[in-house]
């Protein structure tokens, strides 16, 4: 393989997302604006935080769609802590501490349970939108904190970057590391490669597993608490199809649905990819009901080049 | 048919793979193709079936030259391919695999199964394949899956089939019915490209051999003026003074023992190991040694039975408690439980001792690339770089990985179930002499295998299994193909 190929082959998320930045500006340049760059980041933030998540338990082969009812569940608990005078702080936690929860019960059913991941998180989707109806009694909880603290989470800015971007950037940093420099991580990608290699070799399959569906539970919470910041309320119906937003940001980023292939770099430019698409075609005035359609039709185009890469 | 390949090129990026081959298949023949793995055998022949493209060279078909587009076209011509890594599918009958892609049709549009049924028997018959058209193929040992997808070729009326290692997961009794099959199709006027790394089988059943070496053919000639020696001395350019290295290990005390182990196929199974000894395993396909491997490792539940290591008794419940005892496991299933073909030679030998170089919870990268290419060295893996996929390695040398993966952890105690399956000549020379200098640096072996002349040539003592049973167990001065069998048949009287 040629050199370019080969720089070619491991940017082509990066390659994409330039291409589509430019175009867009190209087309209305109040999308360059520097504001709308930093709104830009912010609103790729929620996504980008439970990609990451989704990033790890692809990479084992499998999957996690009760992401978005964890991220409500958590937030309803959050919300009612604070109502009963929690401090900001150790509310988002406990939130992320139940998100964690959340997501090694979805990791037990998938290890011990023996069940499918996709029909168990689909059974644990349905039942924590359930618990959060019932929770919430499908109310919104509002009125929670003027704490300077708990607004500045969702809202604020640090040295002119929005706080959930830099949420974002150290959380990529940390997940990074431990994909790539840790033994937790080398085993996150065996078992995606091979799993039953990975048993014979002594790898703990199963606690990893339980661990990885952790991880994307706590980031999902995570991502709820930056919400409930922005929006000062928790939302019974918050979250609903992030889970779809999340996994097709980790496809785009290049990550192999069988798992044991993939990259964190490119799950954070999925969601770029994902971020400026929805940015860039509001600027650009086109309806919400075709956007919908341009971002499947981008999904598609991104697995038929990733498709003729591999071949 | 009559088929020839002149001066054929191919290179996988800076790989040169085939530097001009010449081959020439006559019609009506069984013709031997060998040669290391690597040597460019089933490029070779997935250029012929059009898989891929040559760079350079021709394709002569009864005097015309042609090139395949896809395997499909190579098919629809007459010659058909099976390769190594069969294809079947495990969830549909017989009948249907047959049939799969090429499903005849009623008027209306619906499946004729009468006409496909009556079709499948007379091939069968014709063949003289006793062989139930009904059976779930999951349900098929792995002999008569094999036969299905032979069978499958002629139901197209192949005049050329390429078989890939046929014989190398089949018993002997499945072995001879292929054989059969073989001849018979040689009689109707067939050709054979018999790929095998089995010396005994190609000189008993095939016409001539072709040896390919390094990317070019180095011999053709008749299995009736060659020999063995000459065989091994043009694969491997040079003499192979004996197939066996000579022992140096002497044997200690014992260290590893197993008292009374039964489950699900083996019952009361007790033997013991000494320190720097290969214990060989004998016995049929299916007899259960894999099994006993597998209990002991902590892979399959036991039902009942204790081990000891160094005289403490072991609580093994997975396989991890088994390596932290100082036992290793290389499985008879490389590429479905040996190795990660996704992970670079680095990573899959770095998998199960990482803790060697991991400081503060994050791995030392270079104390990693240290130690793994020490094992890789040892193990004289072939390999541009370490951080090359193990997918796109030889089956001797991915072999080699795991072997060097599973030195990385330092057991006492190493299982090899079939170390050598499916690895050309010189490959297994080294994975004896390596076996030998292991042992004699104190590491004890336990080593399952189905090659008579590797049990004998290998082990210290040899215990037989029958049916679940422990047989009895050999000593070396004991050791004869013929008491082995004896004992792998059940006849249990010959010992005593």
């Amino acid at each position: 393989m040629s050199w370019h190929k080969k720089i070619g082959d491991k940017f082509l998320p990066f390659i994409g997302f330039i291409i589509l930045f430019i175009v867009i500006g190209m087309v209305n340049h109040d999308f360059w604006a520097p504001m709308n760059i930093l709104n830009l980041l912010r609103q790729i933030s929620i996504n980008a935080l439970i990609a990451f998540g989704m990033t790890f338990v692809i990479l084992t082969g499998g999957i996690d769609l009760s992401v978005g009812a964890i991220l409500a569940l958590a937030s309803a608990f959050m919300a009612s802590f604070m109502v009963h005078g929690c401090d900001p702080i150790v509310a988002i936690i406990l939130a992320t501490l139940i998100g964690a929860l959340l997501g090694a019960i979805n990791g037990l059913l998938v290890t011990h349970g023996k069940i499918a991941p996709f029909i168990a998180t689909l059974a644990t989707m349905t039942i924590y939108r359930g618990m959060t109806m019932v929770y919430t009694d499908g109310n919104p909880i509002t009125g929670l904190s003027d704490s300077f603290w708990f607004q500045v989470f969702g809202r604020g800015y640090l040295l002119g970057l929005p706080i959930p971007a830099i949420t974002v950037i150290i959380t990529f940093i940390i997940a990074w590391i431990i994909l790539n420099k840790t033994p937790f991580g080398r085993h996150v990608y065996a078992i995606g490669g091979n799993e039953k290699a990975s048993i014979i070799s002594g790898v703990k399959v199963n606690k990893i597993k339980i661990l990885v569906y952790a991880i994307n539970g706590l980031l999902a919470a995570l991502a709820g608490s930056i919400v409930v910041s922005r929006l000062n309320s928790a939302q019974p119906t918050a979250g609903v199809s992030y889970e779809l937003d999340a996994i097709a940001a980790v496809v785009l980023g290049g990550t192999s649905l069988t798992g044991g292939y993939g990259k964190i770099v490119g799950t954070l430019i999925g969601a770029l990819i994902i971020g400026t698409l929805n940015n860039g075609l509001n600027i650009l005035g086109v309806s919400s009901f075709y956007q919908l359609i341009v971002k499947g039709i981008v999904i598609l185009i991104a697995v038929f080049i990733d498709r003729r890469k591999a071949a | 048919m009559n088929v020839i390949l002149q001066k054929i090129h191919k290179q996988f990026a800076q790989n040169v793979v085939l530097n001009g081959v010449d081959f020439e298949l006559l019609d009506a023949e069984i013709h031997a193709l060998m040669g290391e793995n690597g040597a460019g055998k089933s490029t070779l022949m997935n250029i012929l079936t059009g898989l891929f493209p040559a760079d350079k060279g021709h394709i002569i078909i009864d005097g015309k030259t042609l090139q395949f587009n896809s395997t499909h076209e190579s098919e629809e011509y007459g010659i058909t391919f099976i390769r190594q890594e069969l294809n079947v599918w495990q969830n549909l009958s017989v009948l249907e695999n047959l049939f799969l892609g090429k499903e005849i049709r009623t008027k209306l549009g619906f499946l004729n199964k009468i006409q496909m049924r009556q079709l499948a028997e007379d091939k069968l018959n014709e063949l003289g394949i006793s062989l139930d058209i009904d059976k779930l193929v999951a349900n098929c040992s792995i002999g008569e899956q094999q036969l299905i997808e032979i069978v499958k070729a002629l139901m197209t009326n192949s005049q050329v089939l390429i078989m890939d290692e046929p014989t190398s997961a089949l018993t002997d009794k499945e072995a001879a019915i292929l054989f059969k099959v073989m001849h018979k199709l040689k009689a109707n006027g067939v050709s054979i490209v018999y790929i095998s790394h089995r010396m005994e089988e190609i000189f008993e059943h095939c016409d001539r051999i072709t040896i390919m070496r390094d990317g070019v053919s180095v011999s053709t000639r008749l299995i009736a003026e060659t020999s063995f020696q000459q065989v091994v001395r043009d694969m491997v350019g040079r003499e192979l003074s004996e197939r066996f290295p000579a022992k140096t290990h002497t044997i200690g005390g014992e260290i590893f023992s197993v008292s009374k182990l039964s489950g699900k196929r083996f019952q009361d199974i007790s033997f013991s190991l000494r320190k720097g000894e290969i214990l060989g395993f004998a016995g049929l396909m299916g007899a259960g040694r894999s099994e006993i491997m597998r209990g002991i490792f902590g892979l399959d539940p036991l039902d009942t039975g204790e081990l000891y290591l160094n005289n403490q008794r072991l609580n093994i419940r997975e396989p991890r408690d088994a390596i932290q005892a100082g036992i290793g496991f290389i499985t008879e299933n490389r590429r479905d439980e040996g190795i990660i073909l996704d992970f670079s030679i680095k990573e899959n030998i770095a998998i199960n001792n990482m803790y060697h170089y991991t400081d503060y919870g994050l791995i030392n990268k270079r104390a990693e690339v240290d130690f793994v290419q020490k094992l890789a060295d040892k193990l004289l893996i072939k390999m541009s770089s370490l951080n090359l996929a193990a997918g796109r390695l030889s089956g001797g040398n991915q072999q080699k990985v795991v072997i060097a993966k599973w030195l990385g952890s330092m057991p006492q105690v190493l299982i090899m179930d079939e170390p050598t399956r499916g690895i050309d000549v010189n490959a297994k020379r080294e994975i004896y002499q390596l076996m030998n200098e292991l042992a004699a640096s104190g590491m004890s072996i336990i080593m399952v295998s189905s090659e008579l002349p590797e049990v004998i040539g290998m082990s210290d003592r040899v215990a037989v299994i029958h049916e679940g049973q422990l047989m009895g167990i050999l000593e070396q001065h004991e050791l004869t193909q013929e008491k082995i069998i004896s004992l792998a048949t059940g006849e249990k009287d010959v010992v005593a």
